[in-house]
């Protein structure tokens, strides 16, 4: 059966919330208005005010009291609006729900889902566009995931949630409409994983972008990885493809500096250097905030077509 | 700040609990002086933030609080963590980085860490324990668990956002929260009416619509009464209670800190107030503390410290190929 990304994350919260009375949903707007992005419409009818909880507009009270609530044996799902709003929490995100575990010497846990929407493409500014799973991958102690698919937007919630530490699900509006099946309830948040067989090149990629690399990879005889997992990163299957294609373009929504492709270009130099027949190459957001009018919106992100230009440089 | 008269007058509490906060205040007193000592000798090493002056704050309160209370304190912990169970020699070696340590040496001074006491920490972000005990106040209340959150937290974390939105959200979901707040009049060198412009912090949580006390943090008697009084509301499902203790830190913020922004005069009128001698005074104009009981007190306290210091030295160091334990769960 068919079902668009945005209903799979609502099956994934309704399950969650079905199967385990530890779970509640807390989060601006999650309750009475459904949902800034209508994720969790009926889930307060269906689950009471309890379990899905309209917080206040304060990002870091809300977000510290689900680490607090993870410690008192709870498995919230605190969802922040946008990545941008996290900002406001990330002192309870860096220094607490991540380092608790550590600080502690190993005696406390904070098995806590902090979902977020994330990603440009709908002409939302820039304040609302950004961009940041890189930061967060940058953190020790929390791991960040990223669905592409309806599939993973189905079943990574639920996974999460398993884990006994902090999750961070970033989800892509630019995806909700994107339609798909999900024949897989349950999905691993360990792997990394081949979309796409092809000879030519390694496309490595995530989120919003898996799309644009799906269809630059058609024109380019592309071999496309979806990273899925962007804390703790997979590398051996993108190893395994460089080394069958020996090129490998990294697409990524971040901007270029200190972006998340930086970091798995890297990698592939360490681990995969005498396999390539070229220099890894990089497609990533230009370096400035994400505007309003829609051309220069386009313009500041990865496109199939600047894909499929990195890649023909490859050959050049 | 006008310094008032020492606190005075009788004690109404039982004998025994008298003493047993004499004896607590003297544990938390005899440790951090060896602290500073060991400080001095390099044993300690990173932030030290003593706790000296204030420690009728953690002897009133944490005796006010039961087993199944989740307490979660400051960077300035080490007497909070003492009373509430942690073994003297498990927080010093936590000061020495041992694996014998409460956090295995991970920690360190600001980060003391005992889940079986429910003491959870040592948090050194101003104000970054403030949400965390909404959670777990609101975690015991979605549990059906009669359990109170005692937060403690210095007067400085009143500027930040943290502790407005944690009032906000305790208040609005009648979390079952004790805001224990330590005023000691500086947030590090910066004195409370150069940092606020409302310097009467209940009336900053009676805005959330929260009950609030103000109370004198040098008198561990009316400490004791005001935190039992809180939890004893807390606990009977009527919401968050906000209490000030009034107190004075009489060392130096950390270690490192010249003290170039308060009198010398200002530290020793404070001191005429100190929590120990006016309430040993008190009991023993009584006639509930002989000079005799008090030095054995004296005596058992330096004897624990000292078997800390042992411990503490006869402690391990975690292997360095164990560096990158305690991410994630093994």
């Amino acid at each position: 059966m068919t079902i668009t990304y945005r209903e799979a994350l609502r099956q994934g919260l309704r399950e969650a919330l079905a199967s385990d009375p530890r779970v509640f949903l807390m989060g601006e707007d999650v309750g009475k208005y459904g949902g800034t992005y209508a994720v969790s419409k009926g889930l307060l009818e269906e689950f009471g005010p309890e379990r899905v909880r309209d917080t206040p507009l304060s990002e870091l009270g809300f977000v510290g009291a689900g680490v607090g609530a993870a410690l008192g044996g709870m498995r919230p799902i605190v969802e922040v609006m946008t990545v941008n709003f996290s900002l406001l929490a990330l002192d309870q995100i860096v220094n607490n729900a991540a380092l608790l575990r550590h600080m502690s010497g190993g005696q406390l846990a904070v098995p806590l889902v902090i979902r977020m929407s994330t990603g440009a493409g709908r002409q939302l500014a820039a304040q609302h566009s950004h961009s940041l799973e890189g930061w967060y991958a940058h953190i020790p102690g929390i791991k960040v995931v990223a669905p592409a698919t309806v599939e993973d937007a189905r079943g990574m919630l639920g996974a999460a949630l398993e884990e006994p530490d902090p999750v961070i699900v970033f989800e892509y509006p630019a995806l909700f409409e994107m339609k798909g099946e999900a024949p897989q309830a349950k999905v691993d948040i360990v792997s990394s994983r081949l979309r796409r067989k092809g000879g030519k090149v390694t496309l490595v990629t995530y989120g919003a972008c898996l799309p644009k690399a799906l269809k630059a990879a058609e024109e380019v005889d592309g071999e496309v990885i979806d990273l899925r997992v962007l804390r703790p990163l997979d590398m051996a299957p993108i190893l395994a493809s460089v080394k069958k294609t020996r090129r490998a373009v990294v697409v990524d929504e971040n901007w270029r500096s200190g972006s998340l492709a930086a970091e798995v270009m890297a990698r592939i130099m360490e681990q995969g250097f005498y396999d390539l027949d070229a220099p890894v190459a990089r497609v990533c957001s230009e370096e400035v905030p994400v505007p309003y009018a829609r051309h220069l919106e386009e313009a500041a992100l990865p496109q199939p077509e600047k894909i499929v230009a990195a890649v023909k440089g490859l050959f050049a | 700040m006008k310094v008032p008269p020492p606190p005075s007058g009788p004690v109404p509490l039982p004998d025994a609990l008298s003493l047993a906060i004499v004896a607590d205040m003297v544990r938390i007193r005899r440790l951090e002086e060896k602290c500073a000592e060991l400080y001095g000798q390099g044993k300690i090493r990173g932030f030290l933030h003593l706790y000296i002056g204030e420690e009728a704050v953690a002897a009133g309160a944490m005796r006010a609080l039961a087993p199944e209370d989740n307490v979660v304190a400051t960077y300035r912990e080490h007497g909070h963590a003492l009373l509430r169970g942690v073994p003297m020699g498990a927080i010093m070696a936590e000061m020495y980085g041992k694996r014998e340590g409460c956090s295995g040496g991970r920690g360190g001074s600001m980060h003391l860490f005992d889940a079986a006491k429910r003491f959870y920490g040592g948090n050194a972000i101003v104000g970054g324990g403030l949400p965390l005990a909404v959670g777990m106040a609101l975690a015991a209340k979605l549990q059906g668990e009669r359990r109170v959150t005692a937060c403690f937290f210095g007067e400085g974390a009143v500027a930040e956002g943290a502790f407005h939105e944690s009032l906000n959200l305790a208040q609005l979901w009648r979390l079952p929260v004790a805001f224990f707040c330590e005023n000691n009049l500086y947030a590090m060198g910066t004195a409370l009416e150069r940092s606020e412009s409302q310097t009467d912090l209940c009336v900053k949580a009676a805005a959330f619509g929260m009950a609030t006390v103000k109370t004198d943090g040098m008198d561990v008697v009316a400490v004791h009464e005001a935190a039992r009084g809180a939890c004893e509301r807390v606990r009977a499902g009527e919401g968050p209670v906000f209490v000030e203790f009034q107190t004075y830190r009489f060392r130096a913020h950390s270690m490192f800190d010249p003290e170039l922004y308060r009198d010398k005069a200002e530290i020793e009128q404070w001191k005429t107030r100190g929590p120990i001698h006016t309430f040993t005074a008190r009991l023993k104009a009584q006639g509930q503390l002989t000079e005799e009981q008090f030095l054995e007190l004296d005596r058992a306290a330096v004897a624990e410290v000292e078997a800390a210091v042992v411990f503490a030295e006869a402690g391990t160091w975690e292997p360095v190929e164990d560096l990158t334990r305690h991410l994630t769960a093994p």
